[in-house]
């Protein structure tokens, strides 16, 4: 409640609150799965799980790149960094994800040449102030950060830099949601579609959804107050025994989507036949590599990748949680050998995963409220 | 990394390609403009950027609401970081 309290919009955000409750048949139960680990963020951040009725129960999907990441990939990509001729390069959110001989952060502090960029286009820069070296960028992420790193191997080609590659891990929010409509254990109502993501493919890529799984979908933003809207929007919906995808985001979504971005990612990627996804196992043609026409930028074709498969550890839960089938705090690790502090899986590093967000908000939370109840 | 970063273009590349400098909150940094060739923006535009390359246009009132939303979901710092990170410190 806090949090909503402190916002501008408080007075707007009860009204769609009471807007829900008056929607809601009070006789069934709704489960809604928010595919972005975004929009899991801002749910406990502005702890909207407070201000909903106990009946609208949200699900956190799969939307965050660095949680789906299997731990092979990211062994995979530091095995590289071990040549002292390689820079090895990614953003700051995989720094802390372990791999099964410790994290990115962790080999820099061995004496690898381990770096944090903001952006693609920095290590591409980053190879051309380095031409002795090589720099690979270990890109990840959906389909908002794809475009950016296509568009660098672009500038790579035309700018001629070849001490340069990607070494993909880009991949596809379609196919992560069809596995969990596909999974026998989970049973869900409707979506809030991701926002950012669709900023580039738009909304007609959740087509199926609507017409063969007849579930409502509605993109949203990342205010309370979108999020709120969204499930106003998908209550409807239930309602009227529709299922349509509709845009909350207008604002910042185009319906077609982001088609300089499309093109760019068509162009440098194609779909790997199958990806494994961490918890959801392999699922086919659900990520990116790059095209073989740009063999050269393609850390895959240049180095020799050991292709390692670690299992998740036995105890952690990730898979579910990633699901949805558990909740974080079910997993029997969590917040005991398993904190922000000490991950041993990826949702507990990324601000976007189920298992930080819900640490760091809700766990906290009940561990100050238990503390001063004496008093 | 998915943080959505609300900047307003102040300033083309003088080599006529595809960057801008663009304000974030009084920060100055380049970013690529190579995503919205099929919709450019002119200068003192607002667009919402991701990992150094700006993805859509929006108004200055979303630009203001989502600088807002950064701060409440406490990831403002983490954006200006971000920010000034581009172009690895390098103007």
């Amino acid at each position: 409640m806090k949090f909503v309290d402190e916002f501008r919009d408080a007075a707007v955000i009860n009204k769609t609150a009471e807007e829900i409750r008056r929607l809601a048949d009070p006789s069934r139960h709704y489960r809604f799965m928010e595919v972005c680990g975004g929009h899991t963020h801002a749910i406990y951040r502005f702890g909207l799980k407070d201000i909903l009725p106990d009946n609208v129960e949200l699900i956190h999907g799969p939307g965050c790149p660095v949680c789906v990441l299997p731990m092979g990939r990211i062994d995979d990509g530091l095995s590289l960094a071990k040549d002292p001729n390689v820079i090895f390069t990614a953003f700051g959110d995989m720094m802390r994800v372990p791999g099964t001989q410790g994290s990115p952060l962790e080999h820099k502090a061995r004496g690898m040449d381990v770096r944090i960029v903001y952006s693609p286009s920095d290590a591409l820069k980053l190879a051309q102030l380095n031409p002795d070296r090589h720099v690979m960028f270990f890109a990840i992420g959906f389909e908002t950060t794809a475009p950016s790193t296509a568009l660098t191997v672009l500038r790579a080609r035309a700018e001629g830099v070849r001490n340069f590659s990607v070494f993909c891990n880009h991949v596809t929010i379609i196919p992560a949601i069809r596995a969990i409509l596909d999974s026998p254990d989970m049973r869900l109502d409707a979506f809030i579609g991701p926002g950012h993501v669709s900023t580039v493919i738009g909304c007609r890529p959740y087509e199926w959804i609507a017409k063969d799984e007849r579930k409502p979908i509605v993109v949203s933003g990342f205010e309370p107050l979108d999020i709120l809207q969204a499930i106003v929007m998908i209550l409807h919906q239930m309602r009227a025994g529709e299922a349509k995808v509709e845009n909350q985001y207008k604002r910042v979504v185009p319906w077609e989507g982001n088609r300089a971005a499309l093109k760019a990612m068509g162009e440098v990627f194609q779909l790997r036949p199958y990806f494994e996804w961490r918890g959801l196992g392999f699922i086919s043609q659900s990520a990116l590599r790059v095209r073989d026409t740009f063999d050269e930028w393609d850390t895959e074709q240049r180095f020799r990748v050991p292709g390692v498969r670690v299992a998740d550890p036995k105890a952690a839960q990730c898979g579910e949680v990633l699901k949805g089938v558990l909740k974080p705090a079910q997993c029997k690790l969590f917040g005991k050998e398993c904190t922000p502090e000490h991950p041993l899986g990826a949702l507990m590093v990324s601000s976007e995963g189920s298992c930080a967000a819900y640490f760091n908000y809700e766990h906290r939370k009940a561990a100050l409220t238990s503390l001063s109840w004496p008093a | 990394m998915c943080l959505a970063i609300p900047g307003k273009i102040i300033e083309f590349a003088a080599d006529g390609g595809s960057r801008a400098t663009v304000e974030v909150a009084g920060v100055r940094r380049k970013v690529d403009l190579g995503l919205l060739q099929e919709d450019m923006p002119v200068l003192g535009d607002w667009v919402l950027i991701h990992v150094g390359f700006a993805m859509s246009k929006i108004s200055e009132q979303d630009a203001v609401d989502q600088m807002n939303t950064l701060r409440m979901l406490g990831e403002s710092e983490q954006a200006m970081q971000e920010v000034r990170g581009y172009g690895l410190e390098r103007e």
